[in-house]
């Protein structure tokens, strides 16, 4: 196996306890027509099962990506655990306590503070009528997290340096800043509660490729600096290889494969993790045939029978149409796959992550 | 030091540049500007109190304007009370003015109000409001106005009914226009509510209420300064409609269209400046109201930029 010639300095795994953990997580989405023309026009319900059950257990100090084209739930996962949506069915857990439970303001808004998302879109993200002060300022008041104006004058100054921003930034208004430098406000933001969870919604996508390193270096120097547990959504696989302890991949709802990032990268099990990786271009990858990822994912209104991939797979069969696979454990990682299962599939060792 | 560093900010915005790049709008400024002072000035510039009876005499009546064989007590003639007409246009405006005023108030905070609720939690709610503005506004305002007014006459005495006519008129207009308000709200909030700005402050824990009026009210108010400044020329004009078909203010404290409607009656006997003089009053405010708006709107585009 080829060694790296990049220096990666995502955190190692650790053995740490779960700080997450869903549960047979479900949502699903009504998108049926008004119920007017539903009698009518005798159309049907619809119901997109945007997350379809899934089982993340996610450990305190590292960074769990879920990977998958656009369309998949990786965002919807996202949003269910901070809060944004309920789930249709299945649980979340933080630290040991169920996020469905009932409890008072109080306790609810000491779970809150502990978990923060930076979004995917910059422009979008920062209130346009709000100066930067105020913006970062806004967690610190609604936590009550600081007892003076001076008080939280000195976190916001100090929010916006660790950003690499400085303290006269925050009389400016969002659209004085340039995309990266909105990323870091929303970063300042995230961090200005003091969270130990940070949910991380395609974070770098929007960004110029030169600055999105910038910006993956800086939220893995916070993580370190903090001790902070990253749930990173990306489409990216290049910068989920640069930051990630563990990856998920994600398939109309499901999760289809969970490893190590070396070890996903390295050798990958199920054949549409196999699609993705073979995806990325790189130099010197020189004679091998690559597959390209055939067709589109297949609505999530109407799913696919059995295994959600198969008419997509070449490796599929009659019983990939009929039976959903089981997710098996497989070398420390997991795979939903009966190719896999009955070993008509072996891993493929290939090289990834320069040489 | 804030307030200088506003004005600043003020003066150095787009908004400023394009009113200084429009004479005609410069023009529609200076002649709401000037009609506006005259009208809150009218106790001292004005030459009696036309709303007191007390200053009118009879024997004053119908004395043409100066220059068409008048006097200069009476610089643009008198009505059939003996009324000056140059105050009774000058506290005539002024009523004019706060009718529209009052309205434009009114039906924007039913509206955004409405439109907020409605835009923000949806649903079943956002199905009732909308379906009420619906209906209101398959009633013309005139028609919800004459209904108002009918009712409250059927109800209170004549005398009574002189004492709360402004209330009566204002709170019918603004029932016909906060729909408006209420539909642009409803639609700007709904595209704010799923910017993931609003959905940062969702995560922190934020109650509705606040969300609805810290992050979204502020981003939805340009399109309704709009139709506040558009509807105020509509308001006013309303208003005289109303008053010229004998619904709206009472004779005793004449608005610029109760003043239309006295001269009306006259215009076919020679007696021309009873109508002329607040007609020109009112179609140059309403004028230059509406140029203001149109200047506006076109500013806040930023397609037309």
């Amino acid at each position: 196996m080829p060694d790296t010639g990049v220096a990666v300095s995502r955190p190692p795994a650790s053995g740490g306890k779960p700080l997450v953990r869903l549960s047979a997580l479900k949502r699903y989405f009504d998108v049926s027509p008004p119920w007017l023309a539903r009698v009518l026009e005798r159309k049907p319900r619809a119901i997109v099962q945007a997350v379809a059950g899934i089982d993340i257990e996610i450990r305190k100090g590292e960074t769990f990506s879920l990977v998958g084209e656009s369309g998949c739930g990786k965002s919807t996962v996202a949003r269910l655990v901070v809060g944004l949506y309920p789930p249709t069915d299945g649980a979340i857990e933080f630290d040991g306590n169920d996020m469905a439970a009932r409890r008072g303001r109080v306790e609810m808004s000491a779970i809150r503070r502990r978990m923060q998302m930076i979004f995917q879109d910059p422009f979008a993200s920062l209130n346009p009528r709000w100066r930067v002060f105020d913006i970062i300022a806004e967690p610190i008041r609604a936590f009550k997290l600081a007892s003076s104006t001076t008080e939280v004058r000195q976190r916001v100054d100090d929010l916006l340096r660790q950003v690499k921003l400085t303290p006269a930034d925050g009389s400016k208004y969002p659209h004085e800043f340039s995309g990266g430098q909105r990323q870091r406000i929303s970063i300042a933001r995230a961090l200005a509660s003091r969270p130990e969870f940070l949910v991380c919604d395609e974070p770098t996508s929007a960004l110029d490729v030169s600055v999105q390193a910038q910006i993956l270096n800086l939220m893995m120097e916070l993580q370190r600096e903090h001790g902070l547990t990253y749930l990173f959504i990306s489409h990216n696989l290049a910068v989920v290889y640069h930051i990630s302890t563990r990856v998920g991949v994600m398939y109309l709802g499901r999760l289809v494969e969970v490893a190590d990032t070396d070890t996903l990268f390295r050798r990958p099990k199920h054949p549409y993790t196999r699609m993705l990786l073979d995806t990325i271009p790189d130099l010197d990858m020189t004679g091998r045939q690559r597959a390209p990822v055939a067709g589109e994912v297949p609505s999530p209104i109407n799913p696919p029978s059995g295994c959600a991939f198969h008419p997509r797979c070449p490796f599929a069969n009659d019983r990939c149409k009929r039976e959903r696979p089981a997710t098996i454990p497989i070398e420390g990682g997991l795979v939903a796959c009966h190719a896999i299962e009955e070993g008509r599939l072996k891993a493929e060792d290939r090289g990834y992550g320069g040489h | 030091m804030a307030l200088i560093d506003s004005f600043r900010r003020a003066a150095d915005s787009d908004i400023w540049h394009s009113f200084r790049a429009s004479p005609m709008t410069m023009a529609a400024a200076a002649v709401t500007l000037f009609i506006v002072l005259a009208a809150f000035l009218a106790p001292l510039i004005a030459l009696q109190n036309p709303f007191d009876p007390a200053n009118l005499n009879l024997s004053d009546a119908m004395r043409p304007p100066m220059f068409f064989g008048g006097e200069w007590s009476f610089p643009m003639g008198s009505d059939d009370q003996g009324r000056d007409l140059y105050s009774a246009i000058l506290y005539g405006t002024r009523l004019s003015l706060e009718v529209g005023l009052a309205v434009v108030f009114f039906s924007m905070i039913l509206g955004i109000g409405l439109g907020l609720v409605a835009g923000y939690v949806g649903g079943t709610l956002d199905a009732i409001i909308m379906r009420i503005a619906d209906v209101q506004l398959t009633f013309p305002a005139i028609l919800i106005a004459l209904l108002i007014d009918g009712v409250v006459r059927g109800v209170i005495s004549v005398k009574r009914h002189e004492e709360i006519a402004v209330f009566v008129i204002v709170a019918s207009i603004s029932l016909a226009f906060w729909v408006q308000y209420a539909r642009t709200v409803r639609g700007s909030v709904m595209v704010e509510r799923n910017k993931e700005y609003v959905q940062a402050a969702r995560v922190i824990g934020l109650p509705r209420w606040l969300i609805m009026f810290r992050h979204v009210l502020p981003n939805v108010m340009g399109p309704v300064l709009v139709i506040a400044t558009i509807n105020l020329g509509l308001a006013i004009i309303t208003e005289a409609t109303l008053s010229f078909l004998g619904v709206g203010l009472p004779s005793t404290q004449p608005s610029l269209g109760t003043l239309i409607r006295i001269g009306n009656e006259y215009l076919n006997s020679g007696e021309w400046w009873i109508t002329i003089f607040p007609g020109l009053t009112l179609a140059a405010l309403v004028l230059a109201v509406n140029l203001l708006g149109d200047w506006l709107r076109d500013a806040l585009n930023p397609k037309l930029r």
